[in-house]
Order: C-alpha cells, then sequence, then structure tokens
C-alpha cells in the first residue's frame, strides 16, 4: 500500500468523523424538553464545528505520522536492503550506496531490465517486500492515531464545548504558515544562490570574478589539456546585459511607451482607449520565447542584412542589436502602464490651471504634466530595466553567447541570463566552476534586480504620496 | 513686471500676422505631438500584427501533413509473427513485437525510384494499423503514411523552384519524386494526426505537440493546486488578520520582491532544492510545477489583497454585528464576495506561469520526450519549452512546426485571458 493511498484514506476517514460528529452537534442543539440553559441556545457552537474539530482530530495527527514516515523511510528500508546484500559486496561509502539504491530502484520501477551489480536484482525483491511492510505498518499506526484522536475529539463533544474556538485556532495557524510561505521562498533563494555562489569563490577569487575581463567557462576535463584553463572575468557578461536591456531596450521602450501612454491618457477617446489599452495588455502577454523565435528568425536576419548594407562584412546573425530592439518592444506596455499611471496621478487641478492659461494640451503635457510625473515615470523606467535585464528567452534565442566587450551593436554580446541557461543546461558536475560559477551570476543578478526594484518602488510610493 | 507696467502695456493683436504665425506654430507642434503619441501605439500594434501574421504564416501549415500512398503486404514471415500468436490471448504483444521495418521497406520498394521519399517513421502507421484491425495480417493492403520532410515541404510550396539546386534547400531529386508522386496520385495533404495527437520527435513530419501539451497541462495543475490555496490563504492572512509588525513586513516585503525576481532566478532555486538537495526527478511536471508555484503564487497574494481590500467595511461590520467570528466573517462572508476578483489574479498568474520558459529549462525540462507523459513524475517537457527546442533544431521542416506550437500556446493563453475577461465583467461589482 503506498503512501498516498493510505493518506487519500485517512482523509476519507476524516470525512466519515466530520458526518458523525455533525450529526452529534445537531443532536446537541435538537435535544428536545430542554430548558433555556440546557435545550438549544445553550450550545456554544454550530454543529458544522463540531464535525470539523473531530475531523481535524482524525486527519492531523495521522497525516503528521505519514508525511514524517515519508521523509525518513527510504533511508530506514535502503539500510534493511543493504543489511541483506552479502557482506563481501556490500557498498561502503554513501556515494556507492546511493548508487546501488537507485539501480535497486530502477530495477523496481521496471526502467531497467536487469541490474548492472547482479546483488541488485534480489534486493529489489528485498526492497519492494521491505517497503510494503513498513509502509503498511506505518498505516496501521496512522490508522490507530486516527481512531484515538477521533475518539478523544468526540468525547470532548458538550453543549458548552467551544468548537468554533479550537478550529478557528487551526485555521488561523494555516494562514499563518501559508504567509509563511513568502519568507521561506525569499531565503531559499538567498541560501541556494549564497551557498552555491561561496562554493564557487573558493575556487575562483570574487575580484577575478566581479573585474576580469575575459569569459571562457570551459574547465580542463583532464590536468594536461591545453588552453582551457577557464576564466571567469563575468565583466563582458555584465556589460553585455545593460548594453542589451538598459540602453538598447530602453531606447526603444522609453520613448514609444511614453507616447503611447501620453496619448491613451490625454488624447485618446474614451472608444479608442478601450480597444488601444487591451492591445497593449495582448503585447505584454505574448510569451518571451515567442518574442525570441521572432527576433531570431525575422529580426536578426534583417539586422544583420542591414550591417551588410552599411558596409560591415563581418555582421553577425546574432546581434546585440536584434535582441534589444525586441526586448524594447517587449518592454512597451510595461513602461507605458507606469506612466499611465504616473500621469493620472497628477492632480487634476494643474492641468487644468495650464489649460487655463492658454496652453495648448501638448504644452500642458510636456511643461506641467511628464516635469510633476517624472519621478513615478522614472521609477517605472526602473522597474523595466530590471525586468529587461532578468529577461532570459529573447538573449539566449537572439543575442549570441561570444562573451564581446564590443559597443557595437551589430556584434554578438551574451548576457547573465543567457550565460546562466549556457552553463547549466546540457552535463552537470555539482563540483565544478563551470556549474557553480551560474548560481554567482545568479546572485549578482538577483542583487541587482532586488536593489533596483526596492529604490523604484520607494520612489513611486514616495511620489505617489506627494500627492495625496 | 509691476501692476503700472502691465496697466501701461498696449494689449496684445491677436490678429497681427506675428501673432497669428506664432499660434499657427503652436498649434502645429501640437498636431505634430499628437500624432507622435498615435505613431507611437500604431508602432506597437503593427509589430503585434506583424508578430501573428509571421506566425501565423508560417504555422498554419506545421498542423497538415502530406501522405504518401503504399502497397503493404503483411505478410507473416516477414513480420515474425506466428500467426496463431496473432489470435491468441497475448495477441496485442506479438503484434507489437513485430517486425514491422521489414514489411514497411518491403512495400516502400515497390514506389522504385520514389522509395527515397517516405519517412523514416512510417513502419509506426503500419504497426498501429495492424494493432487494430489484426485480421489483415496476411493481407496486402494500400495505405497512407507520412512522407518524408522534405517532400512535405514541397507540397506545401515552401521552396523556390526557380532558384539554383544548392540555394534553395531542396535536391533535384527530391523535386523529381515529388512531381512524378504527384502525377501518380500518390500524394495527399491533410491534416497532421501525427502533430496533433503525437510527442516530440527528431523528424519534424513525426513531432507532435500532444505531448508538450499534456505536459504543460500537468505542470499547471501542480501549479494551480500548490499556489491558489497558498496565495489566498496568505492574502486573507495579511489583509484581514496580520497586526503590523516586524514580522508583517518582512512578509509583505518578501511579496513585493517575489514578484519582481527575474523568472530565471526561480529556476535556480528548482535546480538547487528541489533537484539536488530533495533529489526530485529531473524534467518532471511535479518538479515544474513546483517551481512555477512559488513565481506564481506572488501574484495571487498580490492580487488576492486588491479584491480583498475592495469589499466594503460595511459587510464586515454587519456580520460582526449579528455575532458572526473574525473567520467567520472572512470565510463565509468577504471571501465568497472577493473570489471573481481573486479568481481573474490566479488565471492571469496561471497564463504567465504557462508562457514562462527558463525556470524549466533550469530543471531539466527541456530534454528530449519522445512519449506523452502520462504521471507527474515521468519526464515530461512544455509547450514554450517545446517551441524553444524546435527552434534551435536545425531540420528546415521544424520551422513550421516551430510557429505551429506557437499557435496552439497563444490559443491556450488566449482562452485563458477571455475567461479572466468574462469572469472580471461578469461577476466584478462596483460597491
Amino acid at each position: 500500500m503506498s503512501l498516498t493511498v493510505i493518506s487519500f484514506l485517512l482523509v476519507g476517514l476524516a470525512l466519515l468523523a466530520y458526518f458523525i460528529a455533525r450529526a452529534k452537534g445537531r443532536a446537541l442543539t435538537a435535544r428536545p424538553g430542554g430548558t433555556a440553559r440546557t435545550g438549544a441556545a445553550a450550545v456554544h457552537s454550530r454543529p458544522a464545528y463540531h464535525g470539523s474539530f473531530v475531523a481535524l482530530w482524525v486527519a492531523l495527527p495521522a497525516l503528521a505520522l505519514i508525511a514524517g514516515w515519508a521523509v525518513v523511510s527510504e533511508g530506514v528500508i535502503a539500510d534493511r536492503v543493504i543489511d541483506t546484500v552479502p557482506a563481501a559486496s556490500r557498498p561502503a561509502t554513501q556515494l556507492d550506496r546511493d548508487a546501488f539504491m537507485s539501480e535497486v530502484r530502477g530495477v523496481v520501477n521496471g526502467e531497467i531490465e536487469e541490474a548492472f551489480n547482479p546483488d541488485a536484482n534480489p534486493a529489489a525483491k528485498v526492497y519492494v517486500a521491505t517497503k510494503s511492510n513498513y509502509n503498511l505498518l506505518a498505516g496501521a499506526a496512522a490508522a490507530a492515531l486516527a481512531a484515538l484522536g477521533g475518539l478523544w475529539g468526540y468525547s470532548r463533544l458538550r453543549p458548552d464545548f467551544r468548537a468554533r474556538t479550537a478550529v478557528e485556532k487551526v485555521v488561523m495557524w494555516t494562514l499563518i504558515l501559508a504567509s509563511l510561505v513568502a519568507i521561506l521562498t525569499t531565503f531559499g533563494i538567498v541560501l541556494s544562490l549564497l551557498f552555491e555562489s561561496i562554493r564557487f569563490f573558493q575556487k575562483v577569487s570574487i575580484v577575478e570574478f566581479l573585474t576580469g575581463t575575459t569569459w571562457s567557462p570551459q574547465t580542463a576535463i583532464r590536468a594536461d589539456q591545453v588552453g582551457s584553463s577557464g576564466s571567469f572575468g563575468a565583466v563582458p557578461l555584465f556589460w553585455g546585459t545593460i548594453f542589451i536591456g538598459a540602453i538598447i531596450a530602453m531606447i526603444v521602450a522609453i520613448p514609444l511607451g511614453l507616447m503611447a501612454a501620453i496619448y491613451l491618457t490625454q488624447y485618446a477617446h474614451a472608444r479608442a482607449r478601450r480597444i488601444l489599452k487591451p492591445l497593449l495588455e495582448i503585447l505584454a502577454g505574448v510569451p518571451t520565447v515567442v518574442y525570441g523565435f521572432f527576433a531570431a528568425l525575422v529580426v536578426a536576419p534583417a539586422v544583420r542584412d542591414f550591417a551588410v548594407s552599411l558596409g560591415m562584412t563581418n555582421a553577425s546573425s546574432e546581434s546585440a542589436l536584434a535582441a534589444g530592439l525586441v526586448m524594447g518592444i517587449m518592454i512597451i506596455p510595461f513602461v507605458s502602464s507606469m506612466a499611465d499611471d504616473a500621469i493620472t496621478a497628477v492632480p487634476q487641478a494643474m492641468r487644468d490651471g495650464s489649460l487655463a492659461m492658454g496652453a495648448t494640451t501638448s504644452e500642458t503635457i510636456r511643461k506641467v504634466l511628464v516635469p510633476a510625473a517624472l519621478p513615478g515615470i522614472v521609477g517605472g523606467v526602473l522597474l523595466a530595466v530590471s525586468r529587461a535585464i532578468g529577461e532570459t528567452m529573447i538573449v539566449v534565442m537572439a543575442a549570441g553567447l561570444a562573451a564581446n566587450l564590443t559597443a557595437n551593436p551589430f556584434q554578438s554580446v551574451t548576457t547573465v541570463t543567457a550565460q546562466i541557461v549556457q552553463l547549466l543546461t546540457g552535463d552537470q558536475e555539482f563540483d565544478s566552476a563551470k556549474t557553480l560559477s551560474a548560481f554567482a551570476l545568479g546572485l549578482v543578478l538577483f542583487v541587482i534586480t532586488l536593489l533596483l526594484n526596492i529604490y523604484a518602488l520607494a520612489v513611486v510610493k514616495r511620489y505617489r504620496e506627494a500627492y495625496e | 513686471m509691476n501692476s503700472a507696467q502691465v496697466a501701461s502695456r498696449p494689449p496684445t493683436d491677436w490678429a497681427s500676422p506675428k501673432m497669428r504665425a506664432r499660434i499657427a506654430r503652436r498649434y502645429r507642434s501640437e498636431s505634430i505631438f499628437r500624432n507622435l503619441g498615435l505613431f507611437a501605439l500604431v508602432l506597437a500594434a503593427s509589430f503585434l500584427a506583424f508578430l501573428l501574421f509571421t506566425v501565423v504564416r508560417d504555422g498554419w501549415q506545421g498542423f497538415l501533413s502530406t501522405d504518401v500512398k503504399i502497397s503493404v503486404t503483411y505478410d507473416p514471415t516477414l513480420l515474425g509473427i506466428d500467426p496463431a500468436a496473432a489470435k491468441g490471448p497475448d495477441a496485442q504483444a506479438a503484434l507489437q513485437a513485430g517486425d514491422f521495418q521489414a514489411v514497411m521497406a518491403a512495400g516502400v520498394a515497390k514506389l522504385g525510384d520514389e522509395a527515397d521519399t517516405v519517412s523514416e517513421g512510417a513502419w509506426l502507421v503500419l504497426r498501429k494499423q495492424l494493432m487494430e484491425d489484426p485480421a489483415l495480417l496476411g493481407k496486402t493492403v494500400s495505405v497512407w503514411v507520412p512522407a518524408k520532410s522534405s517532400i512535405d515541404l514541397l507540397a506545401k510550396g515552401k521552396f523556390d523552384l526557380a532558384k539554383p539546386e544548392l540555394e534553395r534547400g531542396v535536391s533535384d531529386a527530391d523535386v523529381a519524386h515529388f512531381n512524378d508522386l504527384k502525377k501518380a496520385g500518390l500524394l495527399r495533404t491533410g491534416l497532421s494526426r501525427i502533430f496533433i495527437t503525437g510527442a516530440d520527435s527528431t523528424s519534424p513530419e513525426l513531432a507532435g505537440i500532444w505531448g508538450a501539451t499534456v505536459g504543460s497541462l500537468l505542470t499547471l495543475f501542480v501549479t494551480l493546486s500548490l499556489a491558489f490555496p497558498v496565495g489566498v490563504l496568505s492574502a486573507i492572512y495579511l489583509e484581514e488578520f496580520a497586526k503590523r509588525n516586524r514580522w508583517t513586513d518582512l512578509i509583505e516585503v518578501s511579496i513585493n520582491n517575489l514578484a519582481a525576481v527575474p523568472s530565471i532566478i526561480y529556476g535556480l532555486l528548482g535546480l538547487a532544492v528541489f533537484l539536488n538537495f530533495l533529489d526530485m526527478p529531473r524534467s518532471a511536471p511535479i518538479v515544474g510545477g513546483l517551481t512555477l508555484a512559488l513565481m506564481t503564487f506572488p501574484v495571487i497574494v498580490i492580487a488576492g489583497r486588491v479584491a480583498i481590500k475592495s469589499v466594503p467595511p460595511s459587510i464586515r461590520d454587519a456580520a460582526l454585528g449579528i455575532g458572526a467570528s473574525k473567520v467567520q466573517v472572512v470565510f463565509q462572508h468577504v471571501l465568497p464576495l472577493a473570489l471573481p476578483g481573486i479568481l481573474t489574479g490566479t488565471i492571469i498568474g496561471m497564463a504567465r506561469a504557462l508562457g514562462e520558459t527558463a525556470p524549466l529549462l533550469m530543471i531539466g525540462m527541456r530534454a528530449f520526450v519522445s512519449d506523452t507523459p502520462v504521471g507527474l513524475t515521468s519526464p515530461a517537457t512544455a509547450l514554450p519549452v517545446q517551441v524553444f527546442l524546435w527552434s534551435d533544431d536545425v531540420a528546415r521542416g521544424f520551422v513550421e512546426k516551430t510557429s505551429a506550437a506557437i499557435m496552439v500556446l497563444l490559443v491556450f493563453l488566449l482562452l485563458m485571458n477571455s475567461l479572466a475577461i468574462y469572469l472580471r465583467n461578469k461577476y466584478e461589482r462596483r460597491w
């Protein structure tokens, strides 16, 4: 019997307990001949709470037991299985044990017909037997625990028992646990990035990583191999990221996004706005992989042909310009919606005042609205930059992997995100500097986007408060 | 300028040529500015239109495939199937084990010079046909089998035949074979069952989108079943119960930042925690779903808080006033009223998760998976990852398959967003 089946049975049991206890709760409420003190009015909680109370006592302790068993079970079963292997060929180190057990599991799941290790085939039978025995035992223990919990919970049901208070306490704890997931995720990100990055910085100095200008992460497979020592100077990647995400993309996105927002908020009729705004939202909803495909298939060849017509002979088919242009278009709706918010937040009185003085609409926008909304717009642009430098698929598909330190937009550059994808796909060894460097890059990316976001959100917030 | 000067200044003569020119200049700049705004919007819209046009132009034929008619004899000796076994209880297993490649080779050889036009995987069609109808064993039938990719593309007119052989990407021999077959009426192009029901393959004509679609659905199922409850409960806690203190502030800052963390960072988290630390299976929908759930739940929390906040306090006061507890107020009154808003936010978050590629690449969902996934732990790929993989493939036939896969992905996104808009319009209440 698998643990999933046991869990489902427990949930079913809890449902049963709910209905029984709710019936008892109803019986308490409907007791005939009760006086004001002993009759319906004196029951503290409604029947459903009596039901939930007992159901929780049936389910929670037993499910906790099963969850705990699920965590430790594989280790315990592995110990038992390995004990049955003849002592002479018993795997000794932790690594050997893991390899042996994964082979055994492969045989059990039918992924491997015949194990390479002759001991694994008999061990597979032992594994199946041990596992089903232990799971049966765990199931029995859980059932006993459920019965005990249920009986105890049921015995407490009285007219004056505060079932609602007890159930609500559990609800509150569930709510608190759910909101702790956010903190756990943040810590998970920080710790996993830091942990692997520290291992990387034990192999490569942090100064070289942050200031070196050569990036070629190929480490030698054999020690005597020539020319592949691996160098981890990430400056070309940082430059490529800034060049594509913060310069080219923003040259496209800021004017277009801002003008689109101005037109939508100041000029467009309500009906035109109803059509044009969702259009921008569609642009924002197109998956980035589609933009990447489009950049690689349509924009990049066009950019290369343009470069060739300018007289560049070595124009590459993967260029910073192609990736940056498409990324800029992807960011337009984002910039536009931030600018939209910022402009609408400017008090109507300022606009009316300017118009009353005889300024045209465009003069009002240029000389009053945009200067007044500038902090909000700048905050929005910073958020857009943070989005652009964290964007992955467009640069993976259109920007290339050559780590060039160049300001020529027709050349291929690479970015932090493209390198992370490159380093972590394919075969991975988790102790090579090459793989670990991806986590160091991830850490840099995380820190920079985090700082940008915090700063930009603070700017936007202060700006909003200034006009409230 | 003091008041005496103002009073003594002659009034502006608006009719003077100088003033007229000035006003005309100002109006001109006004109209230029206005048109610049319109131009920006039109540019964005035309880019979207161009993108969709390119995808549809390249992609609609990806749903079609070209078949060649061959005549096949299901010869039991060639197949290596004992006719008695094929009628026995284990008939399906016996048929499954047959040597269909040999049968196909024999059938294809009858085409003569044009034998090279049939896809290498065509025998799969024969096996399926025989397993569905075992009575065909020993008989000769004519079967439509998939043509190889270059013939398929020729039939769809993807090559410019006026160009010399080396530039157009297809050999003269293939063109000649194609013309012969077409003249003999042995070709037909129609809706491709393989593309709609199959999984990934190394040859374009045998690749299908169904495997990736199932992978995406399984992944989204995990994401939804984790992110929705946690997100909603978290939003309820923060909006209705949390006291303002350092912990609550920390939770709020975390959620706001998590919503803006680049998606690839979640991929790194999934790789380090779920795969390396917890030792979960690579390329599995459950890991992809977990990773995307972490990414989606801040979006749901933020949408949920806005929806809960918009429920007017009078509802809460009324329920509290007749003796409901705080928990009862929230779960029996506030939550049902906030639910349409929460659902809209959830669907939008799920649509984002559906289009997300980078985190799935990190946790190994870019593996080549030629089977449709059957469970949460079997190797799978997802629609956007399939797009990425096919766009990377050098075989020319994959260009239209990539665009077709993008069309499938966009249709799903369109459906989800329409559902969100419908829910918003139908159930949203203004108080």
